[in-house]
C-alpha cells in the first residue's frame, strides 16, 4: 500500500498465489482481497515465508568455481565462455533451462534471450515436469490451455467436484476452503489428506487412472447419463469415442484398476445427477508417460456430462508451481513463443520477429523437451553449456543420478539462485539473485488471473535480479534487454498481443485496482476473461473436441525383481525441490526428513517397523529413507515425497509422446530394511 | 506380407488393430461370417437387459477400416483353407492368398439335440440378442435353459424387462464350474428375489409350444425359450485343412498352429490343453500373435481366469480354484445368506489361488489384483475380506487425544499447543488462531479446535 510500511504482494510458493501483506520486520498477514485466500487463509509455508528473506544461507556474491568474485568478472567470464562455445560448436551448444516459479517478465526475457541473444533452440523448463500433460490435453480438446478456465470461487457453488490425482489439502491447503460445500470425489492410489475429506474415494493402482476414466465414461454412456444436447451443440468427435469405449466395460476396468464397479457407478451417477459439477486433474493423473491421454479421458468424461464451458461447471487443471500458468505462456518452453504461440507457426514467428526486431528466419525452431535436454547435456550431439534459472534438476528431474552425470559432463554450468541449491553447488558460475518480495513482476495463478508481485524489501547488498543478469549477458553478446519489470511487461504485452494468452490490455495499475486480471485481455478497456469458454471453445469451429484414447500399462510394470509400485508426491511443509523450504526451521520441524510410506501388511511381510531405515531400489538407482507405516496406502504401492534427494533417483524418465512429461508417478521398486 | 484373418469378432478385430498399430503397411484382409461390424459380446447381456442399445456395443467405427487400410469382408464365411497354395476360399467363392493366416473363428452356441429345439433361441450373437428382445416384447413368460454365466445374465435381463423367468439348470447348483455349492445356492436366492425362478438338477427333454418339458414330464410354461447351454469351438476349417485339432485348434506359445504360417487365437484355440471362453485371454492372445506376426518376440503363458457376472443388482466375482476345501488349502469364508453375501478365499502357500465374492464388496478389486499377480496374502485375512475394517477412522474426541496429537495439519499445531494457548488466555477459536495459526490453512480443523477450547472452558467452569 503506497504511503504505508505494509506492502501487498503474494506468497512465493504454489499456484494458488495467496495474497499477503508484508509489514515491518517481514511480518506476514493474509490479504482478504484476493479470491484464492479471501477468507484470510494461509498454510504454514505462507506464514513462514518471511524467513526466506532473513535466512542466513543467502547467496550475496557471484561465485566463480566456488570463489567469490565481482559481478563484472563473473559476467565477463560467462559471456566469453558462451561465445567461445557457440563459436566452436554452434548456437545449439548453449542451453537454457527455466522454471515455473519465475515471474512472467523473467520467463519472457529468458525465452527472448535464448532465441535472440543466444540463437539457440535449446530452451525448456521445469514446468514440463508439472502441467505439460494437462496443457497438451486442454489444447487438444479446447484449443487453449488456461488451467482453470473459471474463477476458483465458482467451485464453491458446485454440487460435485471430482479431483483426479490432486491432493490439494497437502499441496495448497487454502484451496480446500473452496470445496467444502460440494460433494468431493477423490481419485488417488493413497487415502491422502484430501481423500480423507472426500465424500467418495476411488483408490486405483498407480498408472491406471486412464483405464478408470474410460470405465467412468463407459458407465456414463451405458447408463444413459450423457448430456446429448450439449454433446450435439458444443462438441465434435463423440461417435468415435463412444465406439472406443466398448472395449472398456467396468468389470474389465475393475480388474485393471482395482476400483470396484459399484464405486465407479456411484461416482458417475453423483456427477450426472447434479446441475453443477467440476472435474479437476492434478499431477497424480498427469505425471505419466500417458498423462496427456489420461487428462484427455477425463476431459472426454467432462464433455460427455456437459460440463466445460457451462456456468458453474467445467474441467480444470490444478496447476502446481507459483507461476506454472504464466511460465508456460511466454516462451521458455521449447516449442513456444510468447502469448502461448506455437514456434512452428509462420504467423507467430513473423509477429515475434517484428517485436524483437529480427528476421523471422533467425528465430530458432523447436528444441528438446526438458528431460531430453538434460539427457543430452555434454553428449556429442547435445549442449555443452547450460544456463539454469529457478530450477534444481538434481533433485527434481527423473533418474536424477543420470541427470547429475550429464550435468557433470558440461563444459559450463551457470545458475541463478538465491540459496546454494544442490544444482548450484555444481555450477561453474553462480549468480546471486533477488527473490519474491525483493522484486516486482507478475505471476499468473492457477485460474489464469494475472497478479502483481510487489517489492516489499530491499535485496541484500550484492544481489541482482535475474532480469539484470539476462540483460548484462545480452549486452555482452551485443543485445539490449530491458531490466525494469514494468518495461519488460510492456514488451511482453506487445509480444502476446493477438496470441491465445493475450496480455496486451493488462497493466500493473489495472492488476492493483482490480486485484488481478484474467487473460485473454486484448485491450485496455477489455474487462478480462474469467470464463473463456462460455460461448465457444478456442477451436477453429468453436466446438470442444472429443479425442479417443486407449489405456496402456505403465512404462515399467512390477515384476519379481521390482515387485512394488513407487509413487512420488508432496508434503505440506515443503515446496518442490525443497531448496527454499528445507532452510526454514518450522518447516523442517514439521517435515524433517525423507520417508517411505508403506502399508502395515507390506511392512509385516518385509519385517519393517515404523522408523526403520529402508532401502528402496529401482532399475535406475537406490535411495534410503525412514519407514512410515500407514494403511492409507495400497498394499502394492509405496510412496516417497520428492522434496529431498533420493526419490527421483528411482523415477522413470519414460516420456509422454505428446507432452514429453516423465513418468514420475509410477515406477517399479524393491524395498528392503537397511541392515 | 499379406495377412488374412478368418473371423472378425472380439479376437479377430483386436488382432487387426494390434497388428496395424505395430505395422502400418502390412496388407490385411479380414473375413467375418456375421454381416455386421465387430461388437463386444460381453455387453450383449446389457443389450438384452435393455440397459444398452445395440449400437452402443460396436467395437469399431465404420470409417476405421478405410482409415487404417484394412479390407473387411462382412457376411463372408471362409469355407476352406488351401494350405498348398496358401489361399482361403470363402463360401461365396472368393479366393484370397495369404502369407500369414490367423484363425479367430470363435465358437458356436451348443444347441441340445432335443425335439422342438428350433422353437428356442440360442443366446450367442447380436442377431440372437435382437431376436430374443423382439420375442420378449410379446412374451408372457420365459425359460432360460442353462445356469452358467450367460444363462444367468440372460435370465436376469429378461426378468428386468418384467417378464416372469424360469432358469433351468442341469447341475445341482448354478455356475457349478466357478462356484461351490453354497455360493450357488446363495446366488440362486438372490436371483429368486429379483424374479428369476431357479430349477436346478433338471433336464429339458423337449421344447413345446407351451414351454419346456422336463425329463420327469413336467411342463415349465413359457412362450420364449432361450438357450445358454455353453459353446463349442469352431474348428471345422482347421480340421479340414489337416491342422492339429483337439477340443480347439492346437497352438504353441506364439499362438502358432502346427503350420507355422497359420495362427489361431481366441475361443477356437487350444493352448496348453486349455480352451478359454473369456475375452481377457483372447485379447492377451491377440497381442502375442500381433507381436509375433510383426516380427517381435512374445510368448503366451496362459491366463488367470476371473469370472465377473454382469447382472443388475447381482454382484459376483469368482476366480481360480474355488472348489478347494480345507483339506487342500486354507479357506477363509464368510456367509450371510439373508443378505445375499458369501465370500470365500482359497489360499495356498501364502498365495490367493481362488476366491468367490457374492454381494457388493469393496474387496473385489484388491482381491482380483492379488489373484492376478500371485502376490503374497497379508497375515490379516479379515482385513482383506472386509476392507475398511482395520482402517475405520478412529473418531477420537479431541478431548481424549494426547497432547502430542496434531490438530491443525496445515500449520502443524498440536493439542498441547492449543492447551498452552488457552492457558495463556485464549478463550475462542480466533484467539487460538491468532496465537498458533491453527484453522488458518484448509480450515477443516475448526471444529476440533472449537471442541478443545470448549472442553477446556468447561473444565474451568467445573473447577471454579
Amino acid at each position: 500500500m503506497p504511503g504505508s510500511d505494509v506492502t501487498a504482494t503474494h506468497c512465493p510458493y504454489c499456484a494458488l498465489q495467496c495474497g499477503m501483506e508484508i509489514g515491518p520486520g517481514v511480518a506476514i498477514t493474509p490479504r482478504t482481497d484476493i479470491p484464492a485466500n479471501a477468507s484470510g487463509a494461509l498454510c504454514q509455508k505462507g506464514w513462514t515465508a518471511g524467513e526466506l528473506l532473513t535466512n542466513g544461507e543467502r547467496l550475496t556474491t557471484p561465485l566463480l568455481h566456488g570463489e567469490p568474485v565481482a559481478w563484472d568478472v563473473a559476467l565477463d567470464y560467462v559471456a566469453d565462455r558462451l561465445s567461445a562455445i557457440r563459436a566452436e560448436h554452434g548456437p545449439d551448444a548453449v542451453a537454457v533451462f527455466g522454471g515455473g516459479g519465475l515471474t512472467n517478465e523473467k520467463a519472457y526475457s529468458l525465452g527472448k534471450f535464448a532465441r535472440v541473444a543466444l540463437g539457440t533452440s535449446q530452451i525448456d523448463y521445469n514446468g514440463r515436469f508439472c502441467m505439460s500433460s494437462a496443457a497438451a490435453a486442454s489444447i487438444r480438446a479446447f484449443g487453449m490451455d488456461r488451467g482453470m478456465p473459471f474463477p476458483i470461487t465458482d467451485l464453491a457453488e458446485a454440487d460435485v467436484v471430482l479431483l483426479a490425482g490432486a491432493n490439494v489439502a497437502e499441496t495448497m491447503p487454502p484451496f480446500v476452503r473452496h470445496v467444502t460445500g460440494p460433494r468431493v470425489i477423490v481419485i488417488d492410489p493413497r487415502r491422502t489428506q484430501t481423500a480423507k475429506l472426500a465424500w467418495l474415494h476411488l483408490q486405483p493402482a498407480p498408472g491406471t487412472d486412464l483405464a478408470l476414466a474410460l470405465g467412468l465414461l463407459h458407465l456414463a454412456v451405458a447408463d444413459d447419463l450423457v448430456d446429448e444436447a450439449y454433446v450435439g451443440a458444443r462438441t465434435s468427435g463423440f461417435e468415435e469415442v463412444r465406439t472406443s469405449l466398448s472395449a472398456w466395460w467396468p468389470e474389465r476396468v475393475e480388474r485393471i484398476t482395482g476400483v470396484p464397479v459399484h464405486q465407479m457407478r456411484q461416482a458417475v451417477r453423483a456427477m450426472a445427477a447434479v446441475d453443477k459439477a467440476y472435474i479437476l486433474t492434478g499431477r497424480g493423473a498427469e505425471q505419466h508417460a500417458k498423462g496427456t491421454d489420461t487428462v484427455t479421458a477425463y476431459i472426454n468424461l467432462a464433455l460427455a456430462l456437459g460440463l466445460p464451458g457451462r456456468l458453474g461447471s467445467g474441467y480444470g487443471c490444478v496447476t502446481g508451481q507459483g507461476n506454472g500458468q504464466g511460465g508456460r505462456e511466454h516462451g521458455q518452453k521449447a516449442d513456444q513463443l510468447p502469448g502461448y504461440r506455437k514456434i512452428d507457426d509462420p504467423a507467430a514467428r513473423a509477429h515475434m520477429a517484428e517485436v524483437w526486431g529480427i528476421a523471422a528466419e533467425d528465430i530458432p525452431g523447436p528444441g528438446r523437451s526438458a528431460y531430453e535436454l538434460l539427457d543430452a547435456l555434454g553428449t556429442r550431439e547435445g549442449p555443452r553449456a547450460l544456463l539454469l534459472f529457478g530450477s534444481n534438476p538434481i533433485i527434481s528431474a527423473p533418474a536424477s543420478e543420470h541427470v547429475a552425470d550429464r550435468i557433470a559432463a558440461l563444459d559450463l554450468l551457470v545458475t541463478c539462485d538465491f540459496v546454494m541449491s544442490e544444482t548450484a553447488a555444481l555450477a561453474d558460475v553462480v549468480f546471486p539473485v533477488t527473490q519474491w518480495a525483493e522484486e516486482g513482476g507478475t505471476m499468473t495463478n492457477l485460474e489464469g488471473r494475472v497478479l502483481l508481485r510487489q517489492r516489499a524489501v530491499a535485496p541484500p547488498e550484492g544481489v541482482r535480479s535475474d532480469l539484470d543478469v539476462i540483460s548484462a549477458l545480452a549486452a555482452r553478446l551485443g543485445h539490449r534487454f530491458e531490466t525494469e519489470p514494468v518495461k519488460v511487461f510492456d514488451e511482453l504485452r506487445r509480444a502476446s498481443a493477438g496470441g491465445p494468452a493475450d496480455y496486451s490490455g493488462i497493466t500493473y495499475e489495472r492488476i492493483t485496482a482490480e486485484t488481478g486480471v484474467f487473460w485473454p485481455c486484448p485491450t485496455l478497456d477489455h474487462p478480462g476473461t474469467p470464463r473463456p469458454f462460455l460461448d465457444s471453445f478456442a477451436t477453429p469451429d468453436g466446438r470442444a473436441r472429443f479425442v479417443p484414447v486407449q489405456h496402456r500399462p505403465p512404462a515399467e510394470e512390477i515384476d519379481a525383481d521390482y515387485p512394488l509400485y513407487l509413487s512420488t508426491g508432496r508434503v505440506l511443509a515443503h515446496y518442490q525441490s525443497g531448496a527454499q523450504t528445507r532452510r526454514i526451521a518450522p518447516l523442517v520441524r514439521a517435515a524433517p526428513e525423507p520417508y517411505v510410506e508403506l502399508h502395515p501388511d507390506l511392512a509385516e511381510q518385509l519385517d519393517i517397523g515404523p522408523g526403520d531405515v529402508v532401502r528402496v531400489s529401482s532399475r535406475r538407482g537406490e535411495a534410503k529413507a525412514v519407514a512410515r507405516i500407514s494403511d492409507a496406502i495400497r498394499r502394492d504401492t509405496v510412496f516417497m515425497p520428492f522434496h529431498w534427494e533420493g526419490a527421483n533417483r528411482l523415477t522413470n524418465p519414460a516420456l509422454d509422446p505428446t507432452s514429453r512429461m516423465p513418468e514420475f508417478k509410477v515406477s517399479a521398486v524393491r524395498v528392503e530394511r537397511d541392515s | 506380407m499379406r495377412l488374412v484373418v478368418v473371423g472378425n469378432g472380439m479376437a479377430g478385430s483386436r488382432l487387426i488393430s494390434e497388428v496395424r498399430a505395430r505395422d502400418p503397411h502390412m496388407k490385411i484382409t479380414v473375413f467375418g461370417a456375421e454381416t455386421c461390424r465387430p461388437y463386444n459380446r460381453i455387453l450383449l447381456s446389457n443389450v438384452l437387459a435393455g440397459s444398452s442399445r445395440p449400437e452402443q456395443v460396436r467395437l469399431v467405427d465404420p470409417a476405421w477400416y478405410e482409415a487404417h487400410d484394412v479390407e473387411a469382408a462382412f457376411g463372408s464365411a471362409v469355407a476352406w483353407i488351401d494350405r498348398e497354395t496358401r489361399h482361403v476360399v470363402t463360401e461365396d467363392g472368393r479366393r484370397e492368398p495369404y502369407d500369414l493366416l490367423v484363425l479367430a473363428t470363435g465358437s458356436d452356441a451348443i444347441v441340445p439335440p432335443i425335439p422342438g429345439v428350433d422353437r428356442a433361441i440360442p443366446f450367442r450373437t447380436l442377431e440372437d440378442c435382437e431376436r430374443i428382445m423382439a420375442a420378449a416384447e410379446h412374451a408372457r413368460g420365459a425359460v432360460v435353459v442353462g445356469g452358467g454365466l450367460l444363462g444367468i445374465e440372460a435370465a436376469r435381463g429378461l426378468a428386468g424387462r418384467g417378464l416372469p423367468v424360469t432358469l433351468l439348470h442341469l447341475a445341482g447348483h448354478l455356475m457349478e464350474r466357478q462356484l461351490d455349492s453354497e455360493a450357488g445356492v446363495v446366488l440362486g436366492e438372490t436371483l429368486a428375489g429379483l424374479g428369476v425362478g431357479i430349477r436346478t438338477g433338471v433336464s429339458a427333454s423337449q421344447v413345446e409350444e407351451g414351454g419346456v418339458r422336463l425329463d420327469d414330464g413336467e411342463l415349465v410354461e413359457a412362450d420364449l425359450v432361450v438357450l445358454a447351454c455353453g459353446v463349442r469351438p469352431v474348428t471345422k476349417q482347421a480340421a479340414d485343412a489337416g491342422l492339429e485339432v483337439r477340443r480347439g485348434v492346437v497352438v504353441d506359445d506364439e499362438m502358432r498352429t502346427d503350420d507355422p504360417s497359420i495362427f489361431a487365437i481366441g475361443e477356437c484355440a487350444e493352448h496348453d490343453g486349455t480352451v478359454y471362453g473369456l475375452v481377457a485371454p483372447a485379447w492377451e492372445q491377440a497381442v502375442v500373435a500381433a507381436e509375433v506376426i510383426t516380427g517381435g518376440k512374445a510368448r503366451y503363458r496362459g491366463s488367470r481366469l476371473v469370472t465377473r457376472l454382469k447382472a443388475k443388482s447381482v454382484e459376483l466375482a469368482a476366480m481360480g480354484e474355488t472348489h478347494l476345501g480345507e483339506e487342500h488349502a486354507e479357506v477363509v469364508r464368510f456367509s450371510h445368506r439373508a443378505r445375499g453375501t458369501y465370500r470365500k478365499l482359497v489360499i495356498r502357500d501364502g498365495r490367493l489361488v481362488g476366491a468367490i465374492l457374492l454381494g457388493e464388496s469393496d474387496a473385489v478389486g484388491t482381491l482380483t489384483q492379488l489373484f492376478d499377480r500371485g502376490g503374497q496374502v497379508p497375515g490379516d485375512r479379515a482385513g482383506l475380506l472386509f476392507p475398511g475394517l482395520s482402517s475405520a477412522p478412529v473418531t477420537d474426541s479431541p478431548t481424549l487425544m494426547p497432547d502430542a496429537a496434531t490438530i491443525c495439519r496445515c500449520n502443524n499445531v498440536t493439542k498441547g499447543q492449543i492447551r498452552a494457548c488457552w492457558e495463556a488466555g485464549a478463550r475462542d477459536v480466533a484467539g487460538v488462531a491468532a496465537a498458533t495459526r491453527a484453522t488458518t490453512g484448509c480450515g477443516t480443523c475448526r471444529d476440533a479446535v472449537e471442541g478443545i477450547v470448549g472442553w477446556l472452558c468447561e473444565q474451568e467452569g467445573i473447577s471454579v
